[in-house]
């Protein structure tokens, strides 16, 4: 993209083509000869990995589309029914998902990485704004693609980000009806979100072109803040800059499967597997995590207007960096002073995020306001500032002298930097997890589950005897409506054959209809058929069980959670550990005691539950030792029955988990084995030139 | 010393490109199948072609129903004496696409014709008991089945398919 080149094609046809159109040229001098400086790390490949993630996240998200209703009454199920009966239906919308969280990973990187080398500076400048614009958009994408699946948090996510605007004097109310289309967050706000959804990518694709193009007149920094001066300090993009960025993007799938196939929920909110509820917001109104330090931000300021101001103006400040540090030398490698002022900024972020999964109350408000100011006073005082206090080192003359130089301790810095950002981003992630916290129940005891870890699978027998239990207790008032009896034959599931699965369905009885002559009759359940729910609509659910609709069951083990807090959802990363949803039903099942415990008064109607949310629950204890007749042996305990039916709905919340992580296990050593290919062809390409 | 080593050395490096390059095309191959796969039909849709039952008692001579199976039209007619006369009496080796009645219907249930209603042509629905041969007739581009359901006029190239369905008693059909 700079600029004519001379370059012609071998092959007459293409010559042909050529002289019409340069494209090949234009390719050629963009991705083939375009020179890249020599010195560039690893931190540069994220630009690859962005295009990769953007590649991504376009096809996947056009996939879903082909699936998904976007209708307030449907939308929720369209998503499940993705998951459940697309084929790979689970796959695609684990990667759509992960992959937004992934393509902010990667953004993350790639802005600090421009702003400790000073990217944004002379003559980047307009590269750098495209790059925040590239963001913004960005966040409205990701935002509108977190409303879709219609769950609680997409809801309320939805009606506290809109009402942002309303902060807007005099105008504000009327901007805010007119995005909803409505009085309140409803079918026309889902209508239009899905369709700017499938709009907005399209933009950041086309404003990445821009990006790319800026970059190619520009020529790309590099760690040493030198422009290259002569051939020897450039290499070809392909072969060289090309098995690099390919080897740093297979790296980053390592990452993204380990989301994808292993810890498909670890970012997501429990409280999004709950169909959105006009009448009831969640205790607690969480972003995704990348929201989370401007959401911190927005909090910190007691004044709404001033809150909303200082939120975007937070983002808006980055297209003002290029003026607002003038120093001369481009790279903190050779800026003492700044280089420890970004670390500084890096953790102010980070501690920024964490605050916004934090309720907003105590010393959380207090820190929130210390770090606010800390974020603007580094673009508003410390850079300005530094640009011309600081005195820094020599830099090096060209970049084949700063390679030259660069023996010994060369890979220190990246390690260190590794690891404090993986610990970083570990913590960061982990802080929504403690968002998602019950209050005022006891942690639950971790139970050993045949499913978890990355080989686990559900126990057949635990499966059969808690579909037993289902069936003879708590189907009279919960439903299990996402589920449809041939479910019970499909592979991964508790193992009946066809021929079972119907026999058990026909025990049911459906209603079907009209028939011809316009009349709604029963029938025997046949497989295609749902579990019928025992109330026809939520207000007889509610009206029979004294106020308090009982939940359908089909996702329940996703959609309750409890909070694991510090240190421990930094290990559950690592050790896969996702199974508070089931640790946290099997506990709610055990955990009645007969009577509150001193100076506790529960309301009317209610039972005292050690591990309920604010211990006073309005089920009645479900189960008791010998209820449920096991004709395979298995203890008819109250322990044993419990353990069985959250296995049972566990496999109904993912049926296909089996398949999840046997694929994941061959995505893994494929991707491994890649890997090392990558590296060391990426070692030979490069071998000539060191 | 120089000579062998330098020697070796391109087809080392060639092999580990030639290898990366096929991991690369295997595993891309691998996961295009999930994009492609998605478009099948899924579970729901599968589940919900299950075979169906339906009563013929309310069908008088002469009459005919449609019935949806698999979002296709089905056409379950009850033919009169005459319609089943005409339908055997033409000579087989005559039809554009030859095949006896006999073959179309189920035998003691000669009086029952079952097809889908989808013209082999185009994909159009065929009007039943219009035409020229006592079957039907697709408007789209004219094409005229018999009372057998075998194209006799038209562009058509072939019958109209008879589904898979059997008798489960003498009023009742499964058609699937
Ligand atoms: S579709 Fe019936 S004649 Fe063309």
């Amino acid at each position: 993209m700079s600029g004519p080149s001379d370059y012609q094609p071998s092959n007459p046809a293409l010559q042909w083509i050529e002289r019409r159109l340069p494209i090949f040229g234009l390719i050629h001098s963009s991705f083939v000869a375009y020179p890249t400086p020599r010195n560039l790390n690893y931190w540069w490949t994220f630009g690859a990995i962005l295009s990769f993630m953007l590649g991504m996240q376009i096809l996947t998200g056009v996939i879903l589309a082909m699936h998904y209703t976007p209708h307030a009454d449907l939308a929720f199920k369209s998503v499940e029914l993705i998951v459940r009966d697309v084929n790979y239906g689970w796959l695609l919308r684990n990667m759509h998902a992960v992959g937004a969280s992934m393509f902010f990973v990667a953004v993350y990187v790639h802005m600090f990485r421009g702003l400790y080398y000073g990217s944004y500076k002379e003559p980047r400048e307009v590269l750098w704004i495209l790059g925040v614009i590239i963001y913004l958009l960005m966040m409205a994408t990701g935002f509108m693609g977190y409303v879709l699946p219609w769950g609680q948090m997409s809801f309320w996510g939805a009606t506290v980000i809109t009402n942002l605007f309303s902060a807007i004097p005099y105008v504000g109310e009327s901007i805010v009806t007119l995005l909803w289309g409505g009085y309140s967050v409803g079918n026309p706000t889902l209508n239009r979100f899905f369709s700017l959804h499938y709009l907005l990518p399209f933009l950041i694709a086309g404003v990445v072109v821009l990006h790319v193009w800026a970059l190619h007149v520009a020529g790309q920094n590099n760690p040493d803040g030198v422009e290259p001066k002569t051939e020897k300090d450039t290499v070809p993009f392909t072969p060289h800059a090309t098995i690099k960025d390919m080897f740093g993007v297979t790296c980053f799938m390592l990452l993204y499967a380990w989301f994808i196939f292993y810890m498909p929920n670890y970012l997501g909110d429990a409280d999004n597997y709950i169909p959105a509820n006009p009448g009831v917001t969640p205790p607690h109104i969480v972003p995704e995590w990348y929201y989370l330090p401007f959401y911190a931000i927005l909090r910190s300021i007691p004044n709404k207007l001033a809150g909303v101001i200082a939120m975007f103006g937070a983002i808006i400040i980055l297209c003002f960096l290029p003026w607002l540090d003038s120093a001369r030398t481009k790279s903190s490698k050779y800026r003492p002073l700044a280089k420890q002022f970004f670390w500084i900024f890096v953790a102010v972020c980070i501690l920024l995020g964490y605050l916004g999964a934090q309720p907003p109350e105590g010393i959380y408000v207090v820190a929130g306001r210390v770090l606010t100011f800390c974020y603007f006073a580094y673009f508003l005082i410390v850079l300005p500032l530094l640009a011309r206090i600081e005195k820094p080192r020599p830099v090096p003359n060209s970049i084949s002298d700063a390679v030259l130089a660069k023996t010994g301790s060369r890979s220190t810095p990246m390690v260190s930097t590794a690891i404090m950002l993986a610990l970083a981003g570990s913590l960061f992630a982990g802080s929504i997890d403690s968002a998602k916290a019950s209050e005022g129940g006891d942690q639950p005891p971790s139970i050993k589950w045949s499913f978890s870890g990355p080989f686990g699978k559900f126990d057949r027998g635990a499966l059969q005897r808690g579909l037993k239990v289902y069936k003879e207790v708590c189907a009279s008032c919960h439903g299990l409506s996402y589920v449809a009896f041939r479910n019970l034959a499909e592979p991964g599931g508790p193992g009946y054959s066809v021929a079972q699965a119907s026999a058990f369905a026909s025990e049911y009885k459906v209603k079907d209809g009209p028939n011809d002559a316009g009349d709604m009759f029963e029938r025997a359940g046949r497989p295609a058929d749902y579990f019928p729910s025992p109330f026809p609509n939520e207000q007889a659910a509610r009206a029979a069980n004294g106020g308090a609709a009982p939940p359908d069951l089909s996702l329940i083990t996703k959609a309750r959670s409890y909070k694991r807090g510090f240190p421990w959802f930094i290990v559950d990363f690592f050790t896969q550990y996702q199974e508070q949803g089931p640790d946290y039903v099997a506990a709610v099942l055990q955990g009645f005691e007969d009577k509150a415990p001193e100076g506790v008064t529960l309301p009317e109607g209610s039972y005292y539950n050690k591990y309920f949310p604010g211990h006073a629950i309005k089920m009645p204890k479900p189960l008791s030792d010998g209820q449920v007749s096991y004709d395979d042996g298995s203890p008819t305990t109250v322990a044993q029955y419990a353990k069985d039916v959250t296995t049972f709905l566990m496999w109904t919340a993912e049926p296909h988990m089996e398949a999840r992580k046997r694929l994941g296990f061959q995505v893994f050593v494929f991707l491994i084995i890649f890997a090392i290919l990558m590296y060391f062809t990426k070692k030979k390409v490069w071998a000539d030139s060191h | 010393m120089t000579t062998a080593s330098s020697a070796d050395h391109p087809t080392r490096r060639d092999f580990l490109f030639v290898a990366t390059g096929a991991a690369a095309a295997v595993g891309g191959a691998a996961a295009l199948w999930p994009f492609i796969s998605q478009m099948n039909p899924d579970a729901s849709t599968i589940a919900a072609g299950a075979p169906i039952e339906v009563d013929l008692s309310p069908i008088a001579e002469g009459q005919d129903i449609k019935v949806f199976w698999r979002g296709k039209p089905i056409y379950i007619s009850h033919r009169t004496k005459k319609q089943i006369d005409e339908a055997r009496a033409v000579n087989v080796a005559s039809l554009p696409d030859p095949q006896s009645d006999e073959a179309r219907v189920k035998s003691g249930h000669e009086q029952w014709l079952v097809v889908i209603g989808i013209c082999t042509h185009l994909g159009c629905i065929p009007i039943a008991h219009e035409g020229s041969y006592d079957g039907f007739f697709c408007p789209c581009h004219g094409s005229q089945y018999d009372s057998s359901g075998r194209i006799r006029q038209g562009p058509a190239p072939a019958n109209l398919p008879v589904p898979p369905y059997q008798f489960v008693s003498d009023t009742k059909i499964q058609i699937g």
